[in-house]
């Protein structure tokens, strides 16, 4: 099977930090892997990298087999990747169907304006389909819970993606219910065959719910393991470079 | 039993006290200059072409603010525009003049923008840079003389004509509210300008390009305001460095009580609307009730300060 996404030999230096190196990863439609390692390992650049922020200093991205290049995040959204920021990038003062189809919005053939019904309506069904309780598709995303806002977020990747979703931490800032909900949410999506890489610092949310664990440690892969085959115990020594058995 | 009471606390104050404001004002002056002639259809119309430049400003100011930017040289922008207009109207046809003007507020416009955009230099401080500038440049265009326009059919169309019976003034006033409204409401591009006010970052990783959308607000601001310049000169059939000197203040203040966040993502053309109509009638019912203009300027900006505090209560808290 050819993988969803392909890096290899990937390097991202700033100026004289490398930030990440010789990290080389396949990732398979409807697979979860999950990117785990302390602050300032390179996460959140890696996945800046392929989402079109970043320019890899080196190393090649293949997609479905073919190696693409992207200038910015635009390019890659063009190539069926979403990504569910750290912040969500969500406008807040803008109603839930708004920041759905943010940059992206219908338009009625006459004087090509907004077609708000429409947007509302599509928002309405993505969410109920996602079990995402909101009031309404009409809501403004201030006077929506933290839950509720990942949800859009999530649903808003959803969406869009036709092929990979990116997640940073999706849950740092949640309760523990709202967590558990965003979980369930991240696991449906593997049934639609999109292939996803989830940053958490949460080592019990990585084992609920990924198939494979990739572990960074400053800058470096250290390797990446099936989670069905090894343990928290392995994966902490992983990421700290402590052997403590 | 509660439905009263909810329905009072999903009234959004912001939005809605420029209603209250409006009918407030407006019945206090209908009362109390009954006799004075504030409810004759000639006065209510004179206050709607006395407010329609500023309305007008205004319209372009609510796209600037929900961007997240401020325009403050828009005052200059209109004597620079009216002066422009003036003078190639002094040897050219009328549309050199409507040319000349217009041309002249969107070039100073896009100055403002390509500095905000692309320099990332704060609007404000820009804006009041080139407020200072274009002063200056009016004031040096005709060493502070005042031209007058004695083209006819510019003094019609941009002053006192009159289409069916409506006059011209109210008939720009409408077009650009209706144009600026639905832009702003039910376009791509006021649904950008609403984002990149909101949330710049999410609007760029969304794929909206903000330097664009923040230039292109800094030049409708400039167009609204060259075309205010042309509507002076129309009415007052004359152009000087003083036209629109004194809006400033009243266009920032309609905006800001027609419930406009200063800080973006959230506006209205219609509150704009009303706000201008509002500071109209201010202006008109002080003169009326015999006020010095020294006792007006005070009253006036005691009232605009109580408006924005209100209007400006949800943001602080
Ligand atoms: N734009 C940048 N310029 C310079 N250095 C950067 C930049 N972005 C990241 N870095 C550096 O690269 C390293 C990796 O940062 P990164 O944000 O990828 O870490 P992370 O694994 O996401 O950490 P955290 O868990 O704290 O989010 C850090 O040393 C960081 O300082
Ligand atoms: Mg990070």
């Amino acid at each position: 099977m050819t993988p969803t996404l392909s890096l290899k030999d990937i390097r991202k230096s700033f100026g004289g930090v490398t930030a990440i190196q010789n990290f080389s990863l396949d990732l398979f439609p409807g697979e979860i892997v999950a990117l785990v390692g302390d602050n300032g390992a390179g996460k959140s650049t890696l996945i800046k990298i392929v989402s079109g922020v970043h320019l890899p200093t080196s190393g090649d991205i293949a997609l479905d087999g073919e190696s693409v290049s992207f200038s910015d995040a635009s390019a890659a959204r063009s190539h069926g990747i979403e990504v569910v920021y750290q912040d969500l990038a969500l406008a807040d003062e803008q109603p839930v169907y708004m920041n759905m189809f943010l940059g992206r919005e219908l338009t009625r053939k006459l004087f090509g304006l907004l077609d708000k019904g429409k947007m509302r309506e599509e928002t309405q069904s993505l969410v109920d389909q996602l079990d995402v309780r909101i009031p309404s598709a009409s809501s403004t995303i201030r006077d929506l819970s933290g839950g509720q806002r990942q949800g859009i977020a999530i649903a808003r990747a959803t969406h869009w993606a036709s092929k990979l979703i990116l997640l940073d931490e999706p849950t740092a800032a949640l309760g523990v219910a709202e967590t558990e909900k965003v979980e369930e949410l991240v696991a449906s999506l593997k049934e639609r065959n999109l292939a996803i890489l989830i940053i958490s610092h949460s080592l019990d949310q990585v084992f609920r719910l990924s198939d494979r664990i990739c572990v960074l440690r400053r800058g470096e892969q250290i390797g990446v393991k099936k989670t069905a085959d090894t343990d928290k115990n392995e994966i902490i020594a992983m990421i700290t470079g402590v052997h403590n058995q | 039993m509660t439905k009263p009471i909810n329905a009072i606390k999903s009234l959004d104050l912001q939005r809605s006290v420029i209603y209250f404001g409006f009918l407030g004002i407006f019945l206090f002056f209908a009362v109390i200059l009954y006799d004075d002639g504030f409810l004759t259809s000639r006065n209510l119309t004179n206050i709607v072409l006395q407010t329609a430049p500023a309305t007008i400003m205004a319209i372009g100011l609510v796209f600037a603010l929900s961007a997240g930017e401020i325009d403050l040289s828009f005052g200059s922008i209109v004597a620079v525009s009216a002066l422009s207009a003036a003078m190639a109207m002094q040897s050219g046809p009328m549309m050199l003049g409507v040319a000349a003007g217009l041309g002249a507020g969107i070039l100073i416009g896009a100055f403002n923008g390509v500095l905000v955009a692309y320099l990332r230099l704060p609007s404000f401080l820009v804006t009041l840079a080139t407020m200072g500038l274009f002063a200056g440049v009016a004031r040096t265009m005709t060493d502070l003389r005042s031209i007058s326009v004695l083209n006819d059919t510019f003094a019609g169309i941009f002053g006192s004509g009159k289409l069916f019976g409506v006059p011209s003034l109210v008939i720009w006033t409408i077009i650009a509210v209706v144009i600026g409204h639905i832009t702003y409401r039910n376009t791509r591009f006021g649904a950008h300008v609403l984002a990149v006010g909101d949330n710049a970052r999410a609007a760029q990783v969304s794929g909206i390009k903000v330097p664009r959308v923040r230039l292109m607000v800094l030049m409708l601001c400039g167009a609204t305001a060259g075309l205010a310049g042309l509507l002076y000169a129309g009415r007052l059939q004359a152009a000087k460095y003083t036209l629109g000197e004194s809006d400033l203040m009243t266009v920032i203040a309609a905006v800001i009580v027609g419930g406009t966040a200063l800080n973006g993502g959230k506006g209205s053309i219609i509150g704009a609307l009303l706000g201008s109509l509002m500071m109209g009638m201010l202006n008109n019912g002080l003169i009326l009730m015999g006020l010095q203009v020294s006792d007006q300027m005070i009253v006036r900006g005691l009232i605009i300060l109580l408006a924005v505090a209100i209007s400006l209560r949800d943001v602080r808290r």
